[in-house]
């Protein structure tokens, strides 16, 4: 294994390698087909390198854990935006989130559809291309329109592009006050307009989830907003919402639903499927014996079902995508882990892959 | 600004070329008349023109697809254009390339308010994509300044910003999906109405890669439910410092405004004697918005105001009215407009990090002086993104070259502080030879290398965002 500790040791690592290599930063999201190669981690490029909580914004270096980061923003009452999912409980994977683990692998959580997704809050990052380039994008600053968007590139593509050594978000401030409002009794189709009767609202819901018949929308904000909005969007909704204003008992709910605590410990495979919202009932009334829940105000679908179902067969007409989060190595195999995608978008991806690792050594075979 | 010298050998396909582009579009959806094409000849950016070989309206996809497909056949550089606002140039043609303007494509091809998401042709402006769901109580949230005339298309080539992406994000954080039409022809669907790509997010790249990736020509963008209300509160200070420290408060205290604009003594200045908003005569004055209903605004406002005290304002004015909301915002929706009455101007759109702001606005009042042109600034304050408007004299001899230097400057000592040469505006040709002040040689190789990937013959848009020296040999290839 190698552990570079600085980006020129990174960029060193990645020029001389001599064959394939597999980037890892804590280990904790085995997502995608397992490849051969040795092993090159980004722990021990670790440290915050800039944090200004009066611009709202952090550069960190990539190996930094999450934990670290999170608590350093939770000193001055910020945060990152998008609460990134914790895969450990579901993926029965150990070890410590990287901050660059999160961004190779686009992780956000239920409050993706208010805040945005990690890619959404990533400003800049610093990596080194497969032929062993130190490169950087974007920057510091909240706003840059300056040459080509290479963030968002770098956001998802599990380190096949490049290897992360440095990246800067932009910040929110601290949640003072939050409540869950909740409908039980609901099927899928119910729930989603439920979900969407909510969203469409002016009161700024910060999650939208359902699972095993019950419907979840989460407000947060200033205490007296929260009170307000509460009681708003119940009388919107009808009679049969409940508000829980126990912070903790809010804080663990959500956390559940953003790391799918409901599928951990299971031998099933898990999918996630990102759809429209008003297709999500559709879907799931096709899927075959899969348990299933929505984040996203329906427009993520989990599902969980027996070991080498294709859940992608079912109802194709669907638009979106569907990965195979969790499943033994030959079911990722056989099924492919990515959407495969229409033939003029991959041969982009092709041709964009031999420009950034023209050598084809950064985690080749991961993303199919 | 240095523009390439246009090659004979594409000037002279222009009979062919005007055939051939007849033969799959109307006849007045081809304009090759000398004196009609004058109406293309430039953008926002009135400084630099130049008529093109001609100018195309294709009315859908299938038309563009065709137009790329004969270009690209014949080896003729494109420029896509949507309103022709850029301040940036972005839409500027060169004598031997083909403008493709979206204007004719303004359709609503789908609301769909349960999915909060609405579809368009690009050609649509900006504003009236609002216009489309404001009867359900929903608004399009990226709001650039020229919202009334800017067209989506542009939008998206620029990754447009406004002055409320504190909270909602620019473009890119509101843009689902694309139809988008590649040089040679190919017609690709990028994203759609669900959220985050599959694989690699292409959706991401085409967004604010100015036109020279592909020509987007259908855009599903998200739509949201409207605040139940909005207030705005003035506060005037002595000093920038205090009024840069009294941003950086606010945004640590927990509270997130809509926007929190900034304007100098210049700028309030002519803003008072060209619209009378009633603005204090002082250094720095801030226009801080907060959003909800009547008692979230007094929470947030309450918050605000408490911290504005402790910076000893000149003047805090909180609006208790629509009529005074008007008010406090007319001078700064003036600002452009008032600048104008007083001589020309350049506007620039850097942007630094917000703790950088006192530093920044004493080194550019020193190049103000160094230089000898006045110098206003109007911004974004809660996102660092600066608007420095140079006044200069555009009929006295060279009085624009020294402005272009003076901004140079300015643009690099965004950088210097940590910053970036553009927030929200583009590099077009405006900035595009100070791109060697914030990237290395290798940073714009591999920015180039994408382009390669979907433009190899590097015929759409082929002279904006890198210096001319580096892309040269791609340009020529």
């Amino acid at each position: 294994m190698m552990e570079p500790s600085n980006e020129a040791e990174l960029a060193d690592a990645i020029r001389d390698a001599s064959g394939p290599l597999r980037i890892r930063g804590g280990g904790t999201r085995p997502i995608g087909v397992a490849g051969a190669g040795e092993v090159l981690s980004t722990t021990a490029l670790s440290g915050v390198t800039l944090y200004e909580p009066g611009a709202l914004t952090i550069v960190v270096k990539a190996g930094t854990p999450l934990a670290e980061v999170q608590a350093t923003l939770a000193a001055e009452n910020q945060r990152l935006p998008f609460e990134p999912m914790d895969h450990r409980s579901v993926m029965g994977s150990a070890g410590e989130p990287t901050i660059g683990g999160v961004v190779a692998a686009n992780v956000s959580g239920p409050r993706r559809i208010q805040a945005g997704a990690c890619r959404d809050a990533l400003i800049g990052v610093r990596f080194v291309d497969g032929s062993g380039t130190a490169l950087k994008n974007g920057g510091r600053v909240m706003k840059n329109v300056t040459g080509y968007d290479l963030v968002k590139l770098m956001a998802g593509c599990y380190g096949t592009l490049g290897v992360l050594s440095e990246v800067s978000f932009k910040l929110l401030p601290g949640i003072a006050a939050k409540a869950t409002l909740s409908i039980k009794d609901q099927g899928a189709a119910e729930a989603v307009a439920t979900m969407s009767r909510a969203l469409g609202s002016p009161f700024e819901v910060s999650g939208a989830a359902h699972l095993r018949g019950e419907t979840l929308i989460r407000i947060e904000g200033l205490s007296d907003s929260v009170a307000y909005r509460s009681e708003q969007l119940a009388a919107l909704l009808g009679d049969a919402a409940t508000i829980e204003r126990d912070p903790d008992v809010v804080a663990q709910t959500w956390e559940a639903i953003g790391n799918v605590a409901a599928f951990a410990g299971s031998d099933r495979d898990v999918w996630r499927m990102s759809v429209k919202p008003s297709d999500a009932p559709v879907l799931i009334d096709a899927l075959p014996g899969a348990e299933t829940m929505m984040d996203w105000g329906g427009g993520l679908v989990w599902a969980s079902c027996a070991p080498g179902t294709d859940l992608r067969a079912v109802a194709p007409g669907i638009a979106g995508h569907r990965t195979l989060v969790r499943a033994s190595e030959a079911t990722k195999q056989t099924l492919g882990v990515f959407q495969p995608e229409p033939a003029p978008i991959e041969a982009l991806n092709v041709a964009l892959r031999a420009k950034f690792d023209p050598r084809g050594i950064l985690n080749p075979g991961l993303m199919g | 600004m240095e523009m390439p010298t246009p090659d004979a050998a594409v000037l002279a396909k222009k009979p062919r070329l005007v055939e051939r582009l007849t033969a799959v579009l109307p006849e007045d959806a081809v304009i090759h008349a000398e004196r009609e094409i004058k109406a293309y000849e430039c953008d926002a950016l009135t400084a630099y023109k130049c008529p093109p070989l001609c100018a195309v309206l294709p009315a859908s996809t299938e038309e563009v697809a065709a137009v790329l497909k004969i270009c690209h056949e014949m080896e003729v550089p494109v420029v896509p254009r949507g309103s022709g606002t850029s301040l940036a140039g972005g839409a500027l043609p060169t004598a031997d390339s083909v403008i493709l303007g979206v204007a004719r494509m303004n359709d609503v091809l789908e609301t769909n308010y349960d999915d909060r998401y609405i579809r368009v042709q690009t050609g649509r402006t900006n504003l009236s994509v609002t216009g489309a769901v404001e009867e359900h109580n929903f608004f399009y949230a990226p709001d650039p300044s020229s919202q009334l005339a800017c067209a989506i298309a542009g939008n998206i080539a620029m990754n447009s910003g406004g002055a409320h992406c504190l909270k909602y994000g620019v473009t890119t954080n509101n843009l689902l999906g694309v139809t988008m039409v590649q040089m040679d022809g190919t017609v690709v669907e990028i994203g759609g109405a669900h959220l985050d790509a599959a694989g690699y997010d292409l959706l991401g790249l085409i967004c604010g890669s100015e036109g020279q990736l592909g020509v987007v020509t259908e855009a599903t963008l998200r739509i949201l439910h409207k605040p139940e209300g909005a207030r705005p509160v003035l506060m005037g200070f002595d000093s920038n410092e205090v009024a840069g420290a009294c941003v950086s408060d606010i945004i640590k205290a927990g509270v997130l405004p809509v926007a929190i604009e900034f304007m100098d003594r210049p700028v309030i200045r002519a803003t008072e004697a060209f619209a009378g908003a009633g603005y204090p005569d002082c250094e720095a004055l801030l226009i801080v918005e907060v959003e909800g209903s009547d008692a979230e605004i007094d929470e947030q406002l309450g918050l605000i105001l408490q911290i504005a005290r402790r910076h000893n304002p000149v003047e805090l004015r909180e609006s208790t009215s629509a009529e005074e909301s008007a008010r406090i915002w007319l001078g700064r929706k003036s600002a452009f407009g008032a600048m104008g009455q007083i001589n020309d101007y350049m506007c620039l759109d850097g942007t630094i990090p917000v703790s950088s702001l006192p530093m920044v606005l004493g080194r550019i009042g020193e190049l103000s002086k160094q230089y000898g042109l006045d110098v206003g600034n109007v911004f974004h304050a809660g996102d660092g993104n600066m608007h420095p408007l140079i006044l200069f004299d555009a009929n006295k001899e060279g009085d624009l070259e020294l402005c272009e230097a003076m901004g140079a400057d300015i643009l690099k000592l965004c950088v210097e502080a940590g910053g970036c040469l553009t927030g929200e505006h583009g590099v077009g040709i405006e900035k595009r030879d100070l791109m060697v002040a914030q990237f290395t040689p290798e940073d714009l190789e591999v920015q180039m290398k994408v382009k390669d990937v979907f433009d190899p013959k590097w015929l759409l848009n082929p002279a904006k965002v890198f210096p001319l020296a580096a892309s040269e040999t791609r340009r020529a290839a």
